[in-house]
């Protein structure tokens, strides 16, 4: 390893940037006769638009346009499309209903687009919409996920008149069921994984620019995936071909999956920038992101489990209702289908699933994926059966996880996956010996004596990560591909330039693609740049999540890298004046074998460069080359975390006093990197946990739309995480990696849930497990104690 | 959103007065905060426009407000709705029930209303401070008015 190789902890070469406040975000971007965009939002969650008057805001001095759905039909603007095809357990496709960037005829939740206005200034954009008058005849909105799918309830989209996207299963339920029928124990759990609203740190932005001369458009937007956008907004919704339209993701601060989507507000800036045939910016303000940010998770989920009399897992039967809000967002469908189902067979060793998943419209904002995206969906449900399992058949949770694991790779389980590595024994008894577990009684007692009640909870999880391998997903209804493309273009003097598909919004690639061209090619780390997020530079991308930027976007550079060296090796043998079988590169030099003949890499280079001696040969000048790189599996990290909670029951509030994360991440190119990844994880997963909760009134009115009633998770709300890891390196790509970027946020939720469980002594806790719920909790836990 | 406040109030008039002045276009706009025109469309129904500050959010309402199940002089309910454009709109209402005693009459207010879009986003603390404020300024205005005009008469 090398100071700046792979495996070395660089510091984040962007920090500087950013921490200086000389990071370049879309919202400070300013275009030559910008103007701006204001829209104005409904603020009802169900209602029919009789009729939209905007003369008086029209009429507003430095008011530019008003424009509306009625404008975008007329342009033949097409709606914004849920990109992933779900069909049902009949074979019917999925019931997507129409979703316009701005309303037409209806609105279908609080935020939904009503109108834009473009002005001069943003103040008089607001001023102008202040002036519209919308005449809203008000429907009978429906929020709660079983009342949607009652016979009689209000219809969001009349393609879906019981308001179910889809009602779609995966696994055998023969198999499942007869596992069930002969089961020893079967243990049952009703959960709700709540709906929380993603908070980057950065909110969402859009300038939209049309050049009338060359007749093309540009997009500056907060996107994970600018390729996906321009493709969305060429293919689909027919804003512009895409060799006209250029769109540029530039610094993004933070994503979590929510900056993934293709949104109403960017699509409407750029079709608005050609009609006032000025620049048009919009920038969301933090309600509007609350409002309008596709939101995550929101599942209601009975599930069971069959044990045999040793303890023995025989199967897993789950049923899942999941809110996919009032329209379907990009991939919404396939996160809580085809990213969950999969999933729950967790690490153990489970012969029969079978999973039903329902999606349902409701009056309120779509939901789309969310950090882990479907995985810490499933990983609730496995890790709070198996931990609620043990105890029912009183069986030490660790010991209990231990027996039914997964010990032989690979392993085929009945949903889909097919596990390549791991050791979960391993992740497993590093944990409980980082946690002190044999000590644990002890410190429950010391909590005990200080009217204190401690508990220990476990999550042993695993993800789908890497995503994806084309073929598969294809089969399984996706739109697109999902590999991965990069272009490593090496200057005549030596530096290197990295275009990759993938996007940074804080991963740090700058400095871990870096990292490994200094590793593949011996230059120092200065002489790297890497380039993303802008489609006239990249030639395509498939973008940033799901954890895959490592493994696929990685593994793409890692592939042209190789043609770069195999191209070297062609020009060296020619300045070496050395068959090129003899060349051999190593150390950042080219080197003929068995001689003291060599030349740098900067040096072969400029040979590359300058052709002297190989011209009129069969070699092409230039040191440039691209790969597309297709993965032929999901990876799959996994890991043990263990959370210790101590309990004030008298106040409810819950401290997390200790934390061990013990994660196979396979090959690990920065782990000072990693170890951020983890923290942030655990720290959106304990929010998840503990704090936050995304909440619609029964009108539909989002009340919980500000930090004054949305709770984020702060540094003194956690403890001092103690991370390790153990590895197993991915087989299936070129450099071993298998992702780390969701797992935190995977791993948290249920580890803290277990740990508020097991300290109560009951399994009546929901999330957010607020100083409220536990404390009611506390009460319940104490009635039953005193009755006992 | 919705919210519920109550609360009394004891006004130095005769309840005949007090009903009156409940039916009172004029002592009405005086009394609603913000209130910048009240008119009357039908004995019971009036068009009303009320500008408002909540935090951070301004608006115009404008709406319509009409009187339900009088009964004279016991009482009766007020309602409305208003839209304020970017703000968000509100709705609801309020059961009125005048008392005969001796200080005069005793006026009891059950409130309940529903209010949408920006408002309701700003978060039930605040909404719920300012709703009482305003509830509170509106029945301290009317107890003014019905103890001004009392005392004069």
């Amino acid at each position: 390893m090398t100071a700046t190789g792979i495996g070395a902890p660089v510091r984040r070469r962007e920090d500087f940037r950013f921490i200086t406040g000389q990071g370049r975000y879309t919202d400070d971007i300013e275009r030559p006769g910008q103007t701006y965009a204001y829209f104005l939002r409904s603020p009802h969650a169900h209602a029919a638009i009789r009729s939209i008057d905007a003369a008086a805001a029209r009429a507003t001095p430095g008011v530019l346009a008003v424009l509306t759905g009625d404008d975008l039909a007329a342009d033949g603007v097409g709606g914004l499309i849920c990109g992933w095809m779900i069909h049902s357990k009949d074979g019917t496709p999925m019931k997507a209903g129409a979703h316009p960037a701005l309303a037409q005829g209806k609105v279908r939740y609080v935020g939904d687009h009503v109108a834009v206005v473009v002005a001069e200034t943003l103040a008089i954009a607001k001023d102008a919409a202040e002036k519209i008058v919308v005449d809203y005849q008000v429907l009978a909105p429906v929020v709660d996920m079983n009342a949607a799918v009652k016979k009689g309830a209000p219809v969001i989209h009349d393609v879906a008149p019981d308001n179910v996207v889809y009602d779609w299963h995966l696994g055998d339920k023969a198999a499942a069921d007869a596992a069930f029928a002969k089961a020893k124990h079967v243990t049952k759990i009703d959960l709700v994984n709540n709906r929380l609203v993603p908070n980057p740190m950065e909110t969402r932005a859009a300038i939209g620019e049309y050049d009338g001369g060359s007749e093309s458009f540009t997009l500056y937007t907060t996107s994970q995936n600018p390729h996906v956008a321009r493709l969305v907004l060429s293919a689909f919704i027919g804003i512009a071909p895409e060799h006209k339209l250029r769109v540029i993701a530039p610094d993004v601060g933070g994503g979590f999956g929510s900056k993934i989507f293709i949104y109403a507000e960017e699509t409407v800036c750029v079709w608005a920038a050609k009609k006032v045939g000025r620049p048009v910016k919009w920038t969301s303000d933090r309600t509007e992101a609350f409002l309008s940010d596709a939101h995550g998770r929101d599942h209601i989920t009975h599930a069971e489990l069959a044990l045999d009399d040793k303890g023995r897992m025989l199967g897993l039967r789950v049923k899942t209702k999941a809110n996919l809000g009032a329209y379907l967002s990009t991939f919404s469908s396939c996160v809580p289908t085809y990213l969950y189902a999969p999933l729950l067979s967790g690490q153990y060793d489970i012969p029969a699933i079978y999973c039903e998943v329902e999606g349902v419209y409701t009056n309120t904002a779509p939901v789309d994926a969310y950090r882990g995206a479907g995985r810490p969906e499933a990983t609730f449900v496995v890790e709070r059966i198996v931990e609620v399992a043990a105890r029912e058949i009183g069986q030490d949770p660790a010991a209990f996880r231990k027996k039914n694991f997964i010990r032989k790779f690979p392993h085929q389980t009945p949903v889909i996956m097919a596990y390549d590595t791991g050791d979960y024994a391993a992740s497993l008894d590093k944990a409980l010996e980082l946690i002190d577990y044999k000590n644990i009684g002890r410190r429950k007692r010391e909590s005990a004596r200080k009217g204190k009640m401690r508990g220990i909870g476990f999550s042993a999880y695993i993800e789908a990560c890497g995503i994806a391998p084309s073929a598969a997903v294809g089969s399984l209804g996706a739109g697109v591909g999902l590999w991965e493309s990069a272009e490593v273009r090496v200057n005549p003097v030596g530096t290197v330039e990295v275009l990759t598909g993938s996007h940074s919004h804080g991963q740090g690639h700058e400095t871990t693609f870096a990292q490994l061209v200094c590793d593949r090619l011996g230059i120092p780390i200065d002489q790297v740049s890497i380039v993303h997020g802008d489609t006239d530079k990249v030639q395509f991308g498939m973008g940033t999540y799901g954890s895959r930027s490592g493994a696929v976007g990685m593994s793409a550079i890692a592939k042209a890298l190789d043609k770069v060296i195999a191209k070297g090796k062609k020009v060296a043998a020619y300045a070496l004046e050395a068959s090129e079988a003899d060349i051999e590169f190593k150390d950042g030099r080219f080197g003929v074998a068995g001689t003291d003949k060599s030349l740098a890499f900067g040096e072969v280079a400029l040979q590359a460069y300058i052709a002297h001696k190989f011209s009129g040969q069969d070699l092409e000048p230039g040191l440039k080359e691209g790969a597309f790189y297709d993965p032929t599996n999901f990876t799959f990290p996994s890991g043990v975390h263990v959370c210790e909670v101590e309990i004030d029951p008298d106040t409810g509030v819950t401290r997390v006093d200790r934390w061990v994360a013990v994660d196979d991440f396979g090959v690990i190119i920065n782990p000072m990197i990693v170890e951020g990844q983890v923290h942030g994880g655990i720290a959106q997963g304990v929010g998840q946990a503990l704090l936050e909760g995304a909440h619609y009134d029964a009108s539909g009115q989002l009340v919980t739309a500000s930090y004054m009633d949305y709770c984020m998770p702060r540094a003194d709300d956690l403890p001092s995480f103690k991370v390790d890891h153990t590895t197993t390196p991915c087989p299936s790509n070129p450099l071993g990696i298998k992702g780390c970027g969701e797992a935190g946020a995977i791993a948290a939720p249920p580890a803290v849930i277990n740990a508020i469980t097991d300290a109560l002594g009951h399994e009546d806790v929901t999330m957010p497990a607020t100083p409220q719920v536990v404390w009611r909790a506390a009460r319940k836990a104490a009635f039953r104690t005193a009755a006992e | 959103m919705a919210m519920t406040m109550n609360g009394e109030a004891v006004l130095p008039a005769p309840r005949e007065t007090v009903w009156a002045k409940l039916n009172d276009p004029e002592v009405l706009k005086a009394c609603i905060p913000g209130c910048q025109s009240l008119e009357l469309a039908s004995p019971t129904e009036f068009a009303a426009v009320a500008k408002v500050k909540v935090g951070p959010v301004s608006a115009t309402f404008k709406g319509r407000v009409h009187l339900l199940d009088l009964d004279p002089p016991n009482g009766y309910r007020i309602q409305g709705e208003g839209e304020g454009g970017v703000a968000g709109f509100a709705k609801g209402g309020a059961n009125v029930r005048l008392e005969e005693v001796p200080e005069g009459t005793k006026l009891v207010y059950d409130v309940e209303a529903q209010i949408g879009g920006k408002l309701a986003q700003l978060g039930g603390r605040l909404i719920n401070g300012v709703a009482k404020k305003m509830a509170d300024e509106f029945f301290g205005n009317f107890a003014k008015a019905v103890g001004s005009e009392n005392a004069a008469a």
